[in-house]
């Protein structure tokens, strides 16, 4: 996948150079893997998740656990305050505009955002259509259920794909089913004959090049992130396991009784996943996990995973 | 050293954080026996490191985390060849620019090196770029975040330079680091290149 626009420019090298391709956008996920990037609603928070061992943080105004207990239209972030967290740390930053909000996207392109995540924890502004996001030099990030889904928002130009999960529960059980679904949808291409890939590619709704590019990778051709529900270090080793190259965590620290402490545990839980006496020594003395809400308790109305298409 | 009795060399690659899977992608294409390390004991029997790209602050925290550093240090200190790419360069610098306060490196190359030097992601960039000692004409420089070479010491040898003379990539001994990413363009000539000088450090060292 190449059709990117290319932004070639002679910028201070003096020599041909090209910024924004799909390599630099996929590349720059790729350097994220084995890590964690941790929701932050604050410079100060953004310092801890540093200090803990983040490899990037997700500014945002209010962390999905309280977007839903708060209600409303959830929308980008007030541009000071991703400002102000841009400020304090020196890894990437990352924020979120809504599903289909493309000029959000762009704001946070002019903002100098590291990565943007198109995500369905904030109120979508578009019920039918994804951004382009091809059109955007910063690269994307976006939540998938399933492969067909994750197919479809890489076929928008996202450079990098996560499981939905349920954000804002403290219940890692929905990040699960999407991360097994996804690797278990991986897994048939792999074994199909060239011929039943024609209608896999019919019955996954995503170009066949792409599906035909999976079958043949067992991967996608983009990292995958687990996110949604990580509130311990088990849980983050428990996705890694799973086979997530890395892990979002979002209401999981900054709602827990020692956010520091946590954040660090994690970290470390995430590179030494297949490692059961590290996640012990982590695990110990963490304080109060963050109050958990059972899924299955949701309305469908207040299940963000149904959002996006 | 076990390996020594063994036919091909072994380059473990520091599996704490960052894009691990394709530097043992390159250098299995590069003939040397790759594997990913990421406890002390496991820098025993390598000939060679890779220190991946990634993020430098969280490497440097969990090399410190898990008595890495240390060993890490020592082992190059004695001569293990390494090569570093973009946060691999920061971890293999002796001085660094634009870092955490707190920010440890493994060191051995002498060099200042200032991290994120380019700019933020969306100054990320791709440039052909010729490298002293890589023949075969430019490699594809890939930057993202990348940190460039502020200064190096009489020891250090420049392999690379943008047109506008920022260093891009050096040599000095069996060290080797490059502010970009080789092991993201499927071309492994920069990985054929350092399993040469693990494969004769490894020679040198077997003829004592």
């Amino acid at each position: 996948m190449s059709h990117t626009p290319p932004n070639t420019t002679a910028p201070a090298t003096g020599e041909t150079s090209t910024t924004g391709t799909a390599r630099v956008k996929r590349g720059m996920a790729e350097q994220l893997k084995g890590g964690v990037i941790m929701d932050v609603v604050t410079p100060e928070q953004a310092k801890i998740a540093e200090d803990a061992g983040a490899v990037a943080v997700m500014a945002l105004e209010r962390v999905p656990a309280d977007i839903r207990k708060d209600g409303g239209v959830a929308s980008m972030s007030d541009p000071d305050m991703i400002e102000g967290i841009i400020d304090a740390v020196s890894i990437p930053v990352m924020a979120k505009s809504r599903i289909g909000h493309f000029v959000e996207a762009q704001v946070l392109q002019a903002l100098g955002v590291d990565y943007i995540d198109e995500s369905e924890v904030l109120t979508p502004a578009d019920e039918v259509n994804h951004s382009d996001k091809w059109a955007f030099t910063t690269p994307f990030v976006c939540g998938a259920t399933n492969l067909g889904e994750a197919l479809r928002r890489i076929t928008e130009g996202a450079a990098m794909i996560r499981s939905k999960g349920e954000a804002g529960t403290g219940n890692v059980v929905e990040a699960v089913r999407h991360l097994r679904q996804i690797r278990g949808e991986i897994n048939r291409l792999r074994c199909m004959a060239e011929d039943e890939l024609y209608v896999a590619a019919k019955n996954l709704q995503a170009p066949y090049e792409l599906v035909k590019e999976v079958a043949t990778l067992g991967k996608l051709p983009v990292v995958l992130f687990s996110a949604g529900g990580v509130a311990t270090p088990a849980d983050a080793a428990l996705m890694m396991q799973l086979g997530a190259e890395g892990v979002f965590v979002g209401s999981g620290i900054f709602k827990s009784g020692d956010p520091a402490q946590r954040a660090a545990a994690i970290v470390k839980a995430t590179t030494f996943h297949d490692d059961p006496k590290v996640i012990a020594d982590v695990s110990r003395g963490l304080g109060e996990a963050m109050v958990g809400i059972n899924c299955d308790d949701l309305p469908e109305n207040e299940r963000y995973a149904n959002r996006g298409w | 050293m076990s390996s020594l009795s063994s036919t091909n060399a072994v380059v473990g690659v520091l599996a704490l954080q960052g894009d691990v899977r394709e530097h043992l992608a390159a250098l299995a294409e590069a003939d040397v026996l790759a594997r990913p390390v990421r406890r002390p004991e496991e820098l025993e029997d390598i000939d060679g490191l890779v220190i991946p790209g990634g993020e430098s602050t969280t490497m440097s925290k969990l090399a410190v985390a898990f008595d890495m550093l240390g060993p890490l240090r020592a082992r190059i200190r004695a001569g293990l060849p390494a090569y570093g790419s973009c946060a691999g360069m920061i971890m293999l610098a002796d001085k660094i620019l634009d870092g955490r306060d707190d920010q440890e490196t493994i060191g051995g190359i002498d060099m200042t090196v200032r991290r994120n030097a380019f700019g933020r992601q969306n100054e990320s960039f791709e440039a052909a770029v010729e490298i002293a000692g890589v023949g075969g004409g430019p490699v594809e420089g890939v930057f993202i975040r990348a940190p460039w070479v502020e200064s190096v010491g009489a020891g250090v040898e420049v392999l690379s330079r943008l047109a506008d003379e920022t260093i891009v990539a050096v040599r000095q001994g069996n060290l080797l680091a490059t502010s970009f990413h080789p092991e993201l363009t499927g071309d492994h000539r920069v990985h054929r290149f350092f399993a040469e000088i693990v494969r004769a450090a490894r020679a040198e060292i077997g003829s004592r």
